[in-house]
C-alpha cells in the first residue's frame, strides 16, 4: 500500500502541475463572466419561513404566496426569481442559522420570516452581511428601528395595526348600532403577542373607545389546552373577547368557547388564526363569526383578482389572505428592485428597494414605498369577518364589500 | 370570580391528571421492575396518538374503542424493544441506557416527522364539542371520558399485579432480583413483559390523551418531562403515587392558571417537584430507600 502511494505521488510531475494550474488560471480568468452572466439571470432569493415547529401550518400557508407568485410577476413583465427555501423550524437561533446559510449558498436578497423573534435575528444577519431582506410579516416596530440599511417592511407595524384596529372598530359599532361595554382581552405570550399587548395599553386611551378591558390573560404560545384560559375568561362576564393569537390557539380558543357554552357578542382578532383556511377547515361552521383587524387585500384592487385567480388554480378551496398576500408583496417588491436597478449587487439592490413606488398592488391603502427607515408607512389594515365560510371585508369604507353581522349567532344553534 | 369557576376547573384538573397519571403510571411500572429510566416515554405515547388519529380518520373509529386494540399493539412494540435492544444494555452503566433510549427517542420523534409532518392533527368525535352540565359544574365530555377510562385502565393494571401469577412473579422481581433468579423465574421474559406493560400504559394514555390535546410529533419531549415530575412526586416505582402524582400535576397547572397567570401553570408544577425533592425525596407515597 504504501509503495502504491508513493507511487501515485510520484505521478504529479510537473507536466501535470503546470496543467492543473493552468486549468485554475482559467477558471480563475472564467469567474468575472460568471459574475456577470449571474446578473442577467434570475435573481437569487433567500425565503426564510417557519415550515415546521408550533407555526408550520402558517408558514407553510405563506409559501402559498411563493408559489403563485412566478407567473404572476412575469405576466407583470417583471424578471425571473430562483427561490431557495429556508426553514427556521419556528425557532429564532435557528431563523438566524439558516440566513447565514442562505446568504454563503448565494442569496442575494432575503425574504421572510412570518414571526417578529425570528424576522429580528434574520435582520441582525442581514445587515452585518449587507444583503436586502424584504419583511413580508412581522409586527414588531423595533425591526425598522434599529437604522438599519438593507431591511424593508411592507407590513404595518403594531402600532398600525392598533391603530387602524380601532379606527374600524368604531365603524363597525357605529353600522351595527351597538358596542360592547367590556372585553376580555386574551393574547400569545410570545414576541408578536407582548408587543401587540403593550400596543394595545398604550394605544387604547387614545381612541377613546366605548369598552373597558376587564382581565388580560396571557397563555403559552405551545399551549395545548386552553380550557382553564377560556374559564377565566368567561368568568369575567365581559361582552367580547379581545385576542391576539396564532392559529393552532385560535382553533383551540374556539372549540374551549363552545365546551364551555360561551358564546360573547364578538370576537376581535387583531392578529392571525381566526381567518385562516385551517381554522375554517377544521371548525366548519363554528369558525363563523369572528373578527379579524389584519393587513388585507383590498378586494376592489386589480392585482387582487389575479392573485386570487392564481391561489385557485394552485389551491382550489383556499381563501386568499394575509400570509399569501405580503408574501407575494414581498417577491413583487424585490423582483420589481431587480428590474429597476439590473444588477444582483446587494447595495445597489437595497438603494432600488429604497426607491420602490408601486400603486398595482393587492394589500389596502395607496401602494408600496418605503420611508427612511425602511417602513411602508402607508399600507393599511382592513376589518374581516368570517360569514358563511368565507371572509368578507367590513372596514375601511374604501376597501369594504360587506356589512357586519352582528352579534355573532350563538355556537349552540349552529347545529 | 364566582365559586363554580373553581370547581369547574379543579374536575378539569383532576380529569385531566387521570390520563397524564395512567402516562406515568407506565413509566413507574418500567422503572419500578426492569430499573430503567425510559427515556422515550413521551415519544412513545405520541406514537400511540397517531396510531389513534390515523385509525379514527380513517376508519371513523372512536378513539375509546381504540384503547385496547392500541394499548396490544404499544404491549407488542414494548415487549420487543425490550427483548431486542433493551435488555442488552440491562447491565450496563446508566449513562448508556440513558443514551440509548435518548437516542430511541429522537428516532421516533423524526421517523413521525417525516410519516406526518409537523402539523397537528386532531380526531373527530360525535362528543367532541360536547359538554355536561350538573348544576354550576360544566365538564367537557371528552375529559369525562378519558378521565374513566385512564380509571379502568389502571385498576385492570392493579388488579393484574396483584391477583395474576405472572403479575405475582414481576413484583417479586421488582422486590429482589436474586431471589428471583434463584427461584428459577424467567426474569428476561418477565422484564420484557413489564416493558410491555409499560408501553400499554401510554399506550392507552395516547389513545386518550388525543381527546384532549392534538397530535404533533414534537409532542415528545414535554410529557416524557412531565411524566418525570409526576412520578418523582408520586414516587418513582409507585403505582398509587403515578396515579395521584398524574392528578396533583393536573389540578396545580389547572388551578395555578386560574389563580396566578395561564403562561406561568408549568412553573408550578415544576415547584411542587421542588418541594417534593427537598422535604420528600422519595416521593409523595414512595419507598424511603436504605
Amino acid at each position: 500500500m504504501s509503495r502504491k502511494r508513493r507511487s501515485n505521488s510520484a505521478s504529479v510531475s510537473r507536466r501535470t502541475l503546470t496543467a492543473g494550474l493552468g486549468a485554475a488560471g482559467l477558471v480563475a480568468g472564467l469567474a468575472p463572466f460568471n459574475i456577470l452572466r449571474a446578473q442577467g439571470g434570475p435573481l437569487k432569493i433567500g425565503v426564510l419561513l417557519p415550515r415546521s415547529g408550533i407555526q408550520a401550518g402558517i408558514g407553510q400557508d405563506c409559501q402559498r404566496g411563493v408559489d403563485i407568485a412566478g407567473p404572476i410577476l412575469k405576466s407583470l413583465g417583471l424578471p425571473e426569481l430562483t427561490i431557495i427555501n429556508g426553514d427556521t423550524e419556528s425557532n429564532v437561533d435557528t431563523a438566524r442559522a439558516r440566513a447565514e446559510k442562505l446568504i454563503g449558498d448565494g442569496a442575494q436578497l432575503l425574504v421572510g420570516a412570518f414571526d417578529s423573534g425570528q424576522t429580528t435575528a434574520i435582520a441582525q444577519v442581514a445587515e452585518q452581511k449587507g444583503v436586502p431582506l424584504v419583511v413580508n410579516i412581522a409586527a414588531a416596530p423595533q425591526i425598522t428601528e434599529q437604522g438599519y440599511k438593507f431591511v424593508f417592511r411592507n407590513f404595518p407595524t403594531a402600532p398600525m395595526i392598533l391603530r387602524d384596529a380601532f379606527e374600524q372598530q368604531k365603524e363597525i359599532f357605529a353600522i351595527a348600532g351597538s358596542a360592547p361595554k367590556t372585553v376580555v382581552f386574551m393574547h400569545v405570550n410570545d414576541t408578536y403577542g407582548t408587543a401587540m399587548a403593550k400596543g394595545i395599553g398604550a394605544v387604547m386611551p387614545k381612541f377613546e373607545m366605548p369598552y373597558t378591558i376587564a382581565e388580560e390573560i396571557a397563555y403559552d404560545p405551545a399551549a395545548r389546552d386552553l380550557s382553564v384560559e377560556v374559564a377565566k375568561a368567561k368568568a369575567t362576564n365581559a361582552d367580547a373577547l379581545l385576542v391576539v393569537s396564532r392559529l393552532n390557539d385560535a382553533i383551540l380558543l374556539t372549540r374551549e368557547l363552545v365546551k364551555q357554552r360561551w358564546t360573547p357578542q364578538a370576537v376581535f382578532s387583531m392578529g392571525p388564526g381566526w381567518y385562516e383556511d385551517q381554522y375554517f377547515k377544521t371548525l366548519g361552521k363554528l369558525s363563523d363569526g369572528p373578527m379579524s383587524f389584519v393587513p388585507w387585500y383590498d378586494p376592489h384592487k386589480k392585482l387582487t383578482d389575479v392573485l386570487k385567480a392564481g391561489l385557485a388554480k394552485a389551491d382550489p378551496g383556499v381563501n386568499l389572505n394575509t400570509n399569501h398576500i405580503y408574501t407575494f408583496e414581498a417577491l413583487l417588491v424585490a423582483a420589481d428592485a431587480y428590474k429597476r436597478s439590473g444588477s444582483t449587487d446587494p447595495a445597489a439592490l437595497a438603494e432600488a428597494v429604497r426607491t420602490t413606488n408601486i400603486t398595482d398592488n393587492v394589500s389596502i391603502g395607496p401602494g408600496i414605498s418605503f420611508n427612511a427607515k425602511g417602513q411602508n408607512d402607508k399600507v393599511k389594515d382592513g376589518a374581516i369577518q368570517n360569514i358563511g365560510g368565507e371572509l368578507v371585508t367590513l372596514a375601511p369604507k374604501e376597501a369594504a364589500n360587506a356589512k357586519p353581522q352582528w352579534p355573532m349567532a350563538p355556537y349552540q344553534s349552529r347545529g | 370570580m364566582p365559586p363554580d369557576v373553581y370547581l369547574n376547573v379543579a374536575v378539569g384538573g383532576v380529569l385531566t391528571g387521570l390520563v397524564y397519571g395512567l402516562m406515568a403510571l407506565g413509566l413507574s411500572v418500567i422503572f419500578g421492575v426492569v430499573r430503567v429510566v425510559n427515556f422515550a416515554h413521551g415519544e412513545m405515547m405520541t406514537i400511540a396518538m397517531f396510531i389513534a388519529v390515523v385509525l379514527c380518520s380513517g376508519f371513523h373509529l372512536d378513539p375509546l374503542l381504540l384503547l385496547v386494540p392500541i394499548a396490544a399493539v404499544m404491549f407488542a412494540f414494548g415487549y420487543v424493544l425490550q427483548r431486542g435492544l433493551i435488555n442488552a444494555f440491562i447491565t450496563r452503566p446508566e449513562h448508556t441506557q440513558f443514551l440509548l433510549l435518548v437516542a430511541l427517542a429522537i428516532i421516533i420523534t423524526n421517523v413521525l416527522l417525516i410519516i406526518f409532518g409537523p402539523d397537528a392533527r386532531s380526531v373527530q368525535t360525535a362528543y367532541g364539542y360536547d359538554s355536561f352540565q350538573a348544576g354550576p359544574i360544566l365538564v367537557d365530555a371528552a375529559k369525562v371520558y378519558a378521565g374513566l377510562a385512564a380509571i379502568v385502565f389502571a385498576a385492570a393494571l392493579f388488579v393484574f399485579f396483584r391477583y395474576t401469577t405472572i403479575g405475582t412473579a414481576i413484583r417479586a422481581c421488582a422486590d429482589n432480583h436474586t431471589g428471583a433468579l434463584v427461584v428459577g423465574l424467567n426474569v428476561k421474559q418477565l422484564y420484557a413483559l413489564t416493558f410491555g406493560l409499560g408501553a400499554a400504559c401510554v399506550g392507552a394514555a395516547g389513545t386518550m390523551m388525543v381527546l384532549i390535546i392534538d397530535a404533533t410529533p414534537m409532542l415528545g419531549p414535554s410529557y416524557t418531562l412531565l411524566a418525570f415530575v409526576i412520578v418523582i412526586t408520586g414516587g418513582l416505582g409507585s403505582m398509587p403515587g403515578a396515579l395521584l402524582g398524574g392528578i396533583l400535576i393536573g389540578v396545580t397547572e389547572a388551578m395555578a392558571g386560574l389563580l396566578f397567570t395561564p403562561s406561568a401553570k408549568s412553573m408550578f408544577a415544576f415547584a411542587i417537584l421542588v418541594l417534593v425533592l427537598l422535604f420528600r425525596p422519595q416521593g409523595l407515597l414512595g419507598k424511603r430507600l436504605a
